[in-house]
């Protein structure tokens, strides 16, 4: 379920950015509770509770005392805006060096891109 | 609670087994206890128990030392081995009702439900129990105890991997519905280390590390690449490993792995990745001259 490389708190944490985007958590929806991370994870409440601090201190989550942890409002907004500004570093670095080591040309990386594009807004 | 351990010096005739040791515990946490076999890790809780009197030194419970002191040894379960507390002739409900007895906070809804979760029959005799089924009722005798501490010493020994899933979430269950001290050992460190608020491990009898597990996992890495590029990085490093395949190389390097350290990494064209619980620890343990 989670990979050794990142710690399992920021694993948690990308997982719930990624449940925003992809629209499974809607703003102003309570999140489950950190023991309930716990038990589906399989991991210690004190890592879901840092999973839901850092997302705190990214104005993603807030809390309501008592009550629970919430989706901010303009929190989609504001992590698509956060991801578009490392997509082409983070993503798309990798993908360009993998096409330089196996010889895919920039002619043909564009017309895929374009076609792939075309087919998208098409539909 | 709070467990102060001071200096503790453990001998059995020429062996060392605990050597200056020192510890303080704090908080409601699950904390691995984690050691090579030899490694004192049973002494070290026996002791804490309150199960055996040091060479020298003291453990100290919430201020009060906690050899022959009944007040504070009624709120400590330690389980190694059911044979402990009763008799092999006995039945398990003769073993729960004597838990019943001796046990202030005893929850016996609690060891019946999970006694019943890992199919062991109230009737049987202890001593017709599998191994597996032995330490099932261990695990059950020590969670429905609801200790302020509870030690769980090797205690999956003999159990098949979807009963010690069982036992890891029956134990979370359990700390989360009632934050206490939990102190886990075991030899199955990937398996556990997700459990894990904090750390400890000794080697021969003394401290090694002590912290919260993401720092101990943030402190070990494998840095890889062409093997001079490597030599030249891990120079001034505390290296714990190597290995060589042709020209490339890996060093594990243990010490803090901070940005100035991945971007000289990255600069130099070499691959950094985090080593893990079990991997940072068999590195930091192994015996040296080897």
């Amino acid at each position: 379920m989670f990979d050794d490389q990142q710690p399992i708190y920021r694993q948690i944490a990308d997982q719930i950015r990624q449940d925003i985007l992809g629209g499974r958590l809607e703003e102003e929806e309570q999140v489950m509770s950190t023991n309930q991370y716990a038990a589906f994870y399989r991991i210690n409440p004190a890592t879901a509770q840092k999973a839901f601090q850092n997302l705190v201190d990214d104005g993603v989550l807030y809390k309501k005392r008592g009550i629970g942890m919430f989706v901010q409002a303009g929190a989609r907004a504001k992590l698509q805006e956060e991801h578009r500004a490392s997509f082409f570093g983070q993503r798309l670095d990798p993908v360009l060096a993998e096409a330089r080591v196996i010889g895919v040309s920039a002619a043909d990386l564009i017309a895929y891109i374009s076609r792939k594009l075309g087919e998208d807004s098409g539909q | 609670m709070n467990i102060e351990i001071r200096n503790l010096h453990q001998r059995f005739g020429d062996a060392v087994a605990l050597n200056d040791l020192s510890l303080s515990i704090e908080g409601a946490k699950i904390i691995g206890l984690l050691g090579r076999n030899g490694s004192g890790k049973s002494t070290l809780l026996n002791i804490i128990a309150g199960f055996r009197k040091p060479t020298s030194g003291e453990v100290l419970i919430d201020g009060e030392p906690v050899f022959e002191n009944g007040r504070i040894t009624e709120r400590l379960a330690l389980i190694r081995e059911v044979g402990d507390t009763v008799e092999d002739s006995e039945k398990v409900e003769e073993a729960l009702r004597y838990a019943a007895y001796l046990r202030p906070n005893w929850n016996g809804e609690r060891a019946r439900y999970l006694l019943d979760r890992f199919e062991v029959s109230l009737k049987s005799k202890i001593s017709s129990l599998s191994r597996g089924r032995r330490s099932a009722l261990g695990i059950a005798l020590g969670l429905a105890a609801q200790a302020d501490l509870t030690i769980l010493d090797e205690t999956y020994l003999g159990l098949d991997a979807p009963s010690r899933y069982l036992f890891y979430d029956e134990l979370l269950q359990d700390y989360m519905n009632q934050p206490r001290t939990f102190i886990l050992s075991s030899h199955l460190i990937e398996e556990i280390a997700r459990f894990l608020e904090d750390i400890v491990i000794i080697d021969h009898g003394t401290l090694m590390f002590h912290g919260n597990t993401e720092q101990f996992v943030s402190q070990g890495a494998a840095v890889t690449g062409n093997a001079a590029d490597v030599d030249r990085f891990v120079q001034g490093k505390k290296v714990i490993g190597e290995l060589q395949l042709g020209r490339t190389k890996s060093a594990m390097v243990y010490g803090e792995i901070n940005s100035g350290f991945l971007e000289q990494a990255n600069t130099d064209g070499l691959d950094v990745e985090s080593l893990g619980v079990q991997d940072l620890f068999v590195y930091l343990t192994q015996p040296k001259g080897e």
